[in-house]
């Protein structure tokens, strides 16, 4: 094996266009021939240091802090497990609907904005094109249509929301046990007014990605695909279910690893590996062990895992999608977009079943029952399954929390997807290009990953990227 | 989207992390005065929805923390500006505001107030004391200045 010291080094930092920081590194030999390419995590540690000694009930609101693009994904997470904290496995409907009501309208607007604002430069304009269009400044001047329907996407999902979970900022909606309000007739009419449009808009965006998925699979198929093993929530009878179910794991081919896992027993069958290049922990089914027990969740995993979807034009959708790999699971990496959009809809047509629904009216909003020391809380965010884990002593305080995010279960699929487009696109290139380098990037995207929860204030997160040779030496820099 | 004028001021940043949640502060505060003709909004970070927001008034001001800027705060006017690169699901003001020009058909007049933070790398919801005293100083002159969004374009001692 060559000694890495050897190796001319590219690093991508931080990528842009997704959340935090992240930075790839590849290294090349003489011949520019890539030898080998990692995604570097920065994840912030100390979070769970901070929520220790703090009351139960303040977990919804402080876990927010983690990340401000899906503050509602972990508030809603950490509600679940504070239920169980209270001595409640089951909500009122009316809390129970508020609360979907909410992860719904999250789903919907972080999938609009992914699609619309960071994903659609890349389809529409080409991974390679001049990076001077491909961007949503670029949509807005060619497509505006698309752009002015991504933007107000994301508006109607962020105003449910509003509803739902209270200021955007100090959410508070969730509580141990139930929800603190309910939904307004007002509301509700205001939601309703729109939802057609919003139906209509979504049936749009699934419509181009899965036309671009197919028109384009000879391109699409192989761009940083491979085989691998799904994770997802599902419900009892097999349907997707984003906010409430028990784990499904599938392997490449669709046969199942392990089903119908309670939550609670999720450390029985999940594991976290370390290695010594990377802050962040991998994942893996512990049957398998960590080499072939790692695993893809978010969308992909999702539509995959499933045996149907309960909404009409999102199963019809889903079978559609299906068709493409023969009713087996689709390993392709550009496919999450596909998915994406198919739980878009899904999201919306849930959101317009749940604004017809009485129950949000109710007036029943919290249960008590008897106190237990420890609860999980899991659901499907955005990004894939997150989980939440707490303890509590007798003096309610939080002794121990332990989360597993998305993009930490993503960690390992992404390295092999940045690997084999490094393999694929810049091996051996004469000249690394910007467009040659945003390939990686587009890899990335694909999984919308949440890198990190930094800070964003004036004055950091520069893009930055470097080419320094083995001994550190800088052979290109690019900032913007 | 209709146009209702005024000032929109979005306060934006992680109040869990320390000084990052100055601009939260800042538009906490500034909500507690219930100013006619004002618009308070506060998030974690800035995006793409906020932009028809901004085009239906007259002024917006981002009230945010500034890393390494001018003691005890800066204002600038935001030109609005292509992002070549979005970094993130979060955008940049000056991105923002040419989205609200060029999607929302707005003419809105955007300024940057950086409040000088020091501490952003831990977990904890309060402010370091000199962060703290710049935000008092920021908020006195946007007192002034919501009398007046005239002084948001001249030097700073005309508020004085």
């Amino acid at each position: 094996m060559q000694d890495t010291q050897d190796l001319k080094r590219v690093v991508i930092e931080p990528v842009t266009r997704v959340e935090g920081h992240g930075k790839v590194t590849i290294l090349l030999d003489e011949q520019n021939k890539v030898k080998q390419a990692r995604l570097h995590i920065v994840e912030f540690r100390g979070f769970e240091r901070f929520i220790q000694g703090r009351p139960y009930w303040e977990a919804p609101v402080l876990v927010q802090r983690l990340c401000g693009i899906c503050p509602v994904s972990h508030h809603l997470a950490a509600a679940k497990a504070m239920d169980l904290i209270v001595g409640v496995d089951k909500l009122t409907p009316t809390a129970e609907k508020m609360r979907r009501l909410m992860h719904y309208g999250q789903m919907f607007q972080s999938h609009s904005l992914h699609f619309f604002h960071l994903a659609s430069p890349d389809l529409l304009f080409g991974f390679g094109a001049d990076v001077a269009i491909r961007n949503v400044i670029g949509v807005a001047e060619k497509h505006k249509d698309l752009a002015v329907q991504g933007v107000m996407m994301r508006k109607y999902g962020q105003e449910i929301i509003k509803a739902t979970a209270g200021k955007k900022i100090h959410g508070t909606g969730a509580i141990p046990g139930g929800i603190n309000k309910n939904l307004s007739i007002e509301e509700r009419d205001s939601f309703l007014k729109d939802i057609e449009q919003m139906r209509e808009w979504s049936r749009g965006a699934l419509k181009i990605a899965k036309d671009y998925t197919v028109e384009n699979l000879e391109q699409v198929a192989p761009f940083g695909s491979f085989d691998s093993n799904h994770l997802s929530l599902v419900r009892e009878d097999g349907a997707m279910d984003l906010y409430n179910g028990n784990l499904r794991a599938i392997d490449a081919q669709g046969e199942k690893i392990f089903d119908q896992v309670s939550p609670l027993k999720y450390l029985d069958y999940i594991a976290e590996d370390v290695r010594d290049w990377s802050y962040m922990k991998f994942p893996f089914i512990r049957s398998l062990g960590p080499e072939n027990g790692w695993y893809r969740v978010g969308p992909l995993a999702r539509v995959n895992a499933c045996d149907f979807i309960d909404t009409p034009e999102a199963e019809e959708a889903r079978k559609e999608f299906m068709a493409v790999t023969d009713g087996k699971p689709n390993n392709l990496t550009m496919a999450y977009h596909w998915a994406r959009m198919i739980e878009t809809l899904h999201s919306i047509e849930k959101i317009h079943e749940l604004l017809e629904d009485t129950d949000l009216q109710g007036e029943d909003l919290v249960v008590r029952g008897e106190r237990r020391p420890e609860g999980i809380g899991l659901l499907e965010a955005p990004r894939g399954t997150l989980f939440h884990h707490y303890r509590v002593d007798e003096n309610d305080q939080v002794t121990m929390a332990n989360l597993i995010v998305s993009t930490t279960s993503n960690n390992e699929p992404m390295n092999r997807a940045v690997t084999k487009v490094a393999m694929d696109h810049i091996s051996g290139q004469p000249e690394i290009t910007e467009g040659l380098l945003n390939h990686i990037e587009v890899a990335i995207r694909a999984y919308d990953p949440c890198l990190s929860c930094a800070t964003h204030a004036l004055g950091r997160m520069p893009l930055v990227v470097r080419m320094v040779d083995a001994e550190g030496n800088e052979v290109a820099k690019k900032s913007t | 989207m209709e146009h209702r004028g005024g000032i929109l001021l979005i306060g934006y940043g992680n109040p869990g992390r320390l000084d990052d949640g100055l601009g939260p502060a800042a538009a906490a505060a500034v909500e507690r005065w219930d100013h006619p003709g004002v618009t308070v909004d506060s998030d974690y970070q800035l995006t793409v929805e906020d932009a028809s927001d901004i085009a239906a008034h007259d002024v917006v001001i981002f009230a945010d923390a500034s890393v390494n800027g001018e003691e005890p705060f800066f204002v600038k006017p935001v030109q609005p500006r292509q992002a070549v690169s979005f970094s993130s699901h979060s955008v940049e003001p000056e991105a923002l505001m040419h989205m609200a020009h060029t999607l929302f058909n707005g003419n809105t007049r955007g300024y940057v107030l950086g409040i000088r933070g020091y501490e952003f790398n831990e977990f904890g919801e309060r402010l370091s004391s000199r962060a703290a005293e710049n935000l008092d100083r920021a908020l006195q002159y946007l007192r002034l200045v919501l009398e007046d969004p005239r002084l948001l374009d001249m030097p700073r001692d005309a508020a004085n």
